[in-house]
C-alpha cells in the first residue's frame, strides 16, 4: 500500500532505534564511558548475535518493551506457547517475538493492561501440514454452489420451467461418437427436465444405445428402418422424415413440454435452453452457420473489403417494433458449384433454407384435439410428404415468435462435418484387447489416393496408425500418410500386421 | 341434502383457489430479511428532527484550499470526510443557530496531504487538527463549554485519530489528547485498541458508488466461484521478510490455498474485478496494514458473503448491523482451516446470509452517494449520533474547569500549522 513513504520510514526506523533509547545514545558518545554504557554496549552486542542466529532483528522490540512509556496493551502474556507454535510449520524461519519477550519480562507499568489477544509485531505464517485441496471439502463446496445456483434460478430464472423434449436424428458412423457426446454433455447440464428422443437411421444399434445410456437422461431410442443415404440431399430428406416420426411419438405419448431439434453435430449454448422456455406456441431462434471449407477462405480473400468474414446466420428478422418481419437465410451464391454433394466430399456443406434446429414448438400443438390449439397448425398425421422445415407444419408463418431478443442473440451453431463413408472405427471406440504392436499394413483396404486431395490436408479417415503401443524390443514405425509414401518401412522387424479396426 | 353437497363443493373450490394463490405470491418477490442489530431495527431511521448539527465556518485553508491543491482526495478511500462536510452543509439537520445545536462539526480535511502515489501522509495531521481546535475554542465558546464532548470529528485515516499508518507508532502516539472527549467518526475499529475510543462511530471506507453501479451484471448469472480474493499477500516493499504485513494472515491464505480450485485468489487486479465478485459466493476480507478495507463495502454491494479475517475488528455501524449474521468471522489462527470452515456452513445459513445482503437498506448503508439518499452512510452516522443523545449532564464543565491537557503529546505536534 504505502510504498515509498513507508520505505523511507523503514530506513529511518532503523536509525531511530539507536536514537530512541537514551542510554545507548550516550554510549555512542565518544569519551563518555561508564559502567552502564559498557553494560548496554555488551547487551546490544548480545542482541545482535542473537539476531544473527534467529534471522531477524528483535533488539528494537526488546528495547521498546523495556523503555516504552505508553500504556501498551501489546505485551500481555500471550496465549500461544512456544510448543503450540512449534506445531505449525513455518516457511520462513520466523517465530513470533513472544517466546523471547517472555524471557525478558519486567514488571508491567501500573496502567491497566487490557485483555487483547491481538499482538503487534512479527507473526508466524501458519501453514497446515498438507496445504493441498481436500477432495471431501471440494465436493461439499460444489454442493453448496449447486444449492446457491438452484436458489438463484428459483429467484431470477424462469418461473415454472417446462420439460424440454429434444429430437435428435442420428446414425452410426465414424463421427457419431464425437457429435453425439457433445450434444449429450450439453443436455446433461441443462437444469430443466428433459426427454431425449433419439431417432436412428438403420435401426436401433448397440453403438448408439451404449452411448446414450451414459447420459443418465430420460431417452426414447427409436429406430428407423431406412439406412442413411450418401448424398446430402437425401440425408436431409431422411432426417426430416425421422423428425416427423418423432413428432408423432410426442403426439402418441402426449408428452408435455417444449420440442426442440438438436441435430447431433450442432453446438448449443446453455442460454438457449433458458430462452426457449419463453416460447408460447411456435418460436424461432437465430442459428449461426459454420461452414467448413478451405475454399471459403480463398473466396473471401479475393473480395476483401466489401465482405468482412462474418458468420452467416439463419433466423427471424425483426423490424423496428420487434415484430417478425422476415427471415435471414443463408446466401448460397458464393458457393455455387462448389458444394458437397456426397457426405464424404471435402467441400462446403450447405444448410437448407431454414434449418429445423432453428425452431421450437410447444408440444401441445401436436396433440390430437387439444382444447386451445391454434388453428394455424397442421395435423401431422395428415402430412405425409416432405416437410423441409417446421414452417411446413404451419399455415400462417407470421405467428412465429422470434426468440433471443428478436433473433439478435445467436444461441446455437450449425455444423456438418463427416468422415468418409467407408472409414472404419472400432466398435464403441474401445480397442479391446489392447494393441501390442501395430505396424501399418502395406496394403490398405481402400485406395490411398482419394478423388481430390488438397496437398496439406490429412485425410481424416479411421485409425491406420498405431495409437497405443506396448513398446517391446521391436521398433515400431509411424508412417506418415502421404499418398506417396506407401512403401515406407523403417522397422527392422516385421511381424504380422494386425488391424484392430478390422472387425 | 343437495344444498350441502353444493356447499361442500364450493368449499373445495375455494380451498383449491387459495392454495393456487400462495405459490403465485411466493414466486414473485425476491425474499429479503429485515436487518436489526443490537440497537434494534434502526437502519431505516430518519435522523431529521432527532438532532441538530452546527457546522463551524473554518477558513478555507482547512478544507477548500487543501482540496484545491489535490483533487485526488475526492476519489480515494478516505474521501468520506469531504463528502460528509458537503452533506452536512445542505442537510436539514444543519442549524445555523449554535445555541440549539446538539452536535458541533469541524470541517478539517486531515487526510488530504497525498504522496505522488496517492497515499495520505499523516505527519501534519495532528498539527492541523490542533490548530483547528485552537481556532474554534478561541472564536466560539462551545468548545470550552464541554471541552469537545458534544463535538464530533471525522478521522478516516488508517488508525483514526492516532494519525499514523504504522500500527506501532500509532499506538505509541495514542489518540490526539485534544480529542479525548470528542466523538470520533472513523473507519478504524478494533476492540481493546488504543486508537478506538469508547463511543466512536465506525464507518465504512469510501467506495465510489457510480463506479460500482456501472459494473453490475444480471442477477441470474450463476455464482460459480466459491472464494474470491484479489490483493497482496506479501508486501515486499515494506515487509520483505513477511510476517508483519497482515500479521501473516494473508500470507497464510496464499500458502495454504494457492493450488486449491475453490479459491480464486491472486495478486493481479483484473478489469472484471467487480463482475467477478458478483459471481462469487464468498469474498475474503482479510486485514492488511490496518484491519479495515474497502473490500467489505464491495462485497456487500455485490452480494458476496464477506469472510472477515481480522481479530477483534469492529465493523461499520456495529450496533445497527448484525455482522455475525451477515458475514463469516474467521480467527487469524484458523486460516489454515479456512476451506473446512467455509464448507461446513450449512446451505440454509448461506442462503440466509445472501438474503440479508440482498436487502437494499444494507447496501445503501455502506455507500456515500452524491446526492445523499435516505438510509445511506451519512444518515447512519447521524443516526448513531442521535442515539447518543441526550448528552449526559456531566459533559458540561463548570466554568473554569479544565480537563484536557493542551501541551500533551509529542513535541512535534505542538508546532503551529
Amino acid at each position: 500500500m504505502k510504498l515509498s513513504a513507508l520505505h523511507q520510514s523503514y530506513l529511518s526506523r532503523r536509525s531511530n532505534s539507536f536514537r530512541s533509547s537514551g542510554p545507548l545514545d550516550s554510549a555512542s558518545d565518544a569519551g563518555y564511558k561508564s559502567s552502564a554504557a559498557v553494560f548496554w554496549l555488551i547487551l546490544h552486542g548480545l542482541c545482535c548475535l542473537i539476531s544473527l542466529v534467529l534471522g531477524f532483528r528483535f533488539s528494537r522490540l526488546v528495547f521498546f518493551l523495556l523503555f516504552s512509556t505508553s500504556s501498551s496493551n501489546l505485551y500481555t502474556p500471550p496465549l500461544r506457547s512456544a510448543a503450540e507454535l512449534a506445531k505449525t510449520l513455518d516457511v520462513h524461519s520466523v517465530q513470533s517475538t513472544n517466546p523471547v519477550a517472555n524471557n525478558l519480562q519486567l514488571p508491567f507499568p501500573n496502567k491497566t493492561a487490557t485483555n487483547s489477544r491481538v499482538i503487534v509485531g512479527r507473526h508466524g505464517i501458519r501453514i497446515r501440514p498438507w496445504p493441498h485441496p481436500d477432495p471431501v471439502e471440494v465436493m461439499k463446496a460444489h454442493q453448496i454452489l449447486e444449492r446457491v445456483q438452484k436458489e438463484q434460478r428459483l429467484q431470477f430464472g424462469v418461473k415454472d420451467p417446462r420439460t424440454i423434449i429434444v429430437v435428435t436424428p442420428t446414425y452410426v458412423r465414424t463421427f457419431q461418437a464425437l457429435h453425439l457426446t457433445g450434444v449429450m454433455h450439453s443436455l446433461m447440464v441443462v437444469p430443466y427436465d428433459l426427454i431425449w428422443i433419439v431417432m436412428e437411421a438403420g435401426g436401433v444399434s448397440q453403438e448408439t444405445a451404449s452411448l446414450i445410456a451414459k447420459s443418465g437422461l430420460k431417452t426414447i431410442h427409436v429406430g428407423f428402418n431406412q439406412r442413411m443415404p450418401n448424398s446430402w440431399d437425401e440425408r436431409h430428406k431422411l432426417e426430416s422424415k425421422m423428425r416427423l416420426h418423432a413428432l408423432r411419438i410426442v403426439r402418441e405419448k402426449k408428452l408435455d413440454g417444449i420440442v426442440m431439434f438438436a441435430d447431433d453435430s450442432n453446438m448449443h449454448s446453455m442460454e438457449l435452453f433458458d430462452e426457449i422456455q419463453n416460447v408460447k406456441w411456435f418460436g424461432a431462434i437465430s442459428v449461426g452457420i459454420l461452414t467448413t471449407s478451405a475454399n471459403i477462405a480463398e473466396s473471401l480473400d479475393r473480395k476483401e473489403e466489401e465482405e468482412n468474414p462474418r458468420m452467416p446466420i439463419q433466423g427471424p428478422a425483426c423490424n423496428a417494433s420487434n415484430m417478425l418481419a422476415g427471415w435471414h437465410t443463408f446466401n448460397i451464391l458464393p458457393f455455387a458449384g462448389k458444394t458437397a454433394v456426397n457426405i464424404d466430399d471435402r467441400l462446403t456443406v450447405l444448410p437448407r433454407k431454414l434449418e429445423w434446429s432453428g425452431f421450437v414448438l410447444n408440444s401441445r400443438l401436436l396433440w390430437k384435439g387439444g382444447e386451445d390449439k391454434p388453428e394455424w397448425i397442421q395435423d401431422i398425421d395428415m402430412l405425409d410428404g416432405d416437410v423441409e422445415s417446421p414452417l411446413g407444419l404451419i399455415t400462417d408463418p407470421s405467428v412465429v415468435e422470434p426468440l433471443g431478443s428478436c433473433g439478435r442473440q445467436v444461441l446455437l451453431w450449425w455444423l456438418r462435418v463427416e468422415a468418409r463413408t467407408d472409414s472404419k472405427f472400432p466398435p464403441r471406440w474401445v480397442i479391446d484387447p489392447p494393441l501390442d504392436i501395430t505396424i501399418p499394413s502395406k496394403r490398405t483396404p481402400w485406395p490411398d489416393a482419394p478423388p481430390e486431395l488438397p496437398a496439406k490436408e490429412k485425410p481424416e479417415m479411421g485409425i491406420q496408425d498405431p495409437i497405443v503401443k506396448h513398446v517391446t524390443k521391436t521398433r515400431t514405425s509411424r508412417s506418415k500418410h502421404r499418398s506417396k509414401r506407401k512403401h515406407e518401412t523403417r522397422t527392422d522387424t516385421q511381424t504380422s500386421t494386425r488391424h484392430a479396426e478390422q472387425n | 341434502m343437495g344444498i350441502w353437497r353444493w356447499v361442500f363443493i364450493g368449499i373445495l373450490f375455494l380451498a383449491d383457489f387459495i392454495v393456487k394463490i400462495e405459490p403465485f405470491k411466493l414466486g414473485r418477490s425476491q425474499p429479503t430479511e429485515r436487518i436489526s442489530g443490537s440497537a434494534g431495527d434502526v437502519l431505516e431511521d430518519d435522523p431529521v428532527g432527532r438532532l441538530k448539527v452546527f457546522v463551524y465556518e473554518l477558513p478555507s485553508k482547512y478544507n477548500k484550499k487543501i482540496l484545491q491543491k489535490d483533487p485526488r482526495c475526492l476519489n480515494h478511500m478516505f474521501a468520506a470526510e469531504i463528502y460528509m462536510h458537503r452533506f452536512l452543509l445542505s442537510s436539514p439537520v444543519r442549524t445555523l443557530n449554535p445555541e440549539e445545536a446538539d452536535w458541533f462539526y469541524t470541517p478539517v480535511y486531515t487526510t488530504c496531504d497525498l504522496t505522488p502515489n496517492g497515499l495520505p501522509l499523516p505527519f501534519k495531521s495532528p498539527r492541523m487538527m490542533r490548530s483547528a481546535i485552537q481556532l474554534i475554542s478561541s472564536n466560539w465558546p462551545y468548545w470550552n463549554r464541554t471541552e469537545g464532548a458534544d463535538h464530533f470529528f471525522l478521522v478516516p485515516h488508517d488508525f483514526g485519530a492516532c494519525f499514523h499508518y504504522q500500527e506501532e507508532k500509532a499506538i505509541e502516539r495514542g489518540i490526539l489528547p485534544l480529542l479525548q472527549r470528542a466523538t470520533l467518526v472513523q473507519t478504524f475499529g478494533q476492540r481493546n485498541h488504543v486508537c478506538l475510543k469508547e463511543g466512536s462511530i465506525t464507518i465504512p471506507p469510501y467506495a465510489p458508488p457510480q463506479k460500482m453501479q456501472t459494473h453490475l451484471i444480471p442477477e441470474k448469472t450463476p455464482r460459480s466461484i466459491f472464494v474470491y480474493f484479489r490483493g497482496l499477500f506479501y508486501d515486499v516493499g515494506n515487509d520483505p521478510e513477511g510476517g508483519y504485513y497482515a500479521r501473516g494472515a494473508r500470507a497464510a491464505v496464499w500458502e495454504n490455498f494457492k493450488d486449491n480450485p475453490l479459491f480464486d485468489i491472486s495478486t493481479e487486479h483484473p478489469t472484471t474485478y467487480y463482475e467477478d465478485m458478483q459471481r462469487a459466493v464468498f469474498c475474503l476480507c482479510p486485514l492488511g496494514w490496518a484491519p479495515w478495507s474497502p473490500r467489505l463495502v464491495e462485497a456487500v454491494i455485490f452480494g458476496c458473503i464477506p469472510v472477515i479475517i481480522a481479530d477483534d475488528i469492529v465493523l461499520p455501524f456495529a450496533d445497527a448491523i448484525p455482522w455475525e449474521e451477515i458475514g463469516v468471522y474467521v480467527d487469524e489462527k484458523d486460516v489454515p482451516n479456512l476451506d473446512t470452515i467455509l464448507t461446513s456452513i450449512p446451505p440454509e445459513v448461506i442462503l440466509r446470509k445472501q438474503r440479508l445482503l440482498a436487502n437494499p437498506s444494507m447496501k445503501q448503508a455502506m455507500l456515500f452517494p452524491q446526492p445523499a439518499q435516505p438510509g445511506d452512510a451519512f444518515h447512519q452516522v447521524l443516526n448513531g449520533l442521535a442515539r447518543k443523545l441526550p448528552h449526559d449532564k456531566s459533559v458540561y464543565l463548570k466554568p473554569g474547569e479544565r480537563v484536557l491537557n493542551w501541551t500533551a503529546g509529542p513535541v512535534g505536534d505542538l508546532k503551529p500549522w
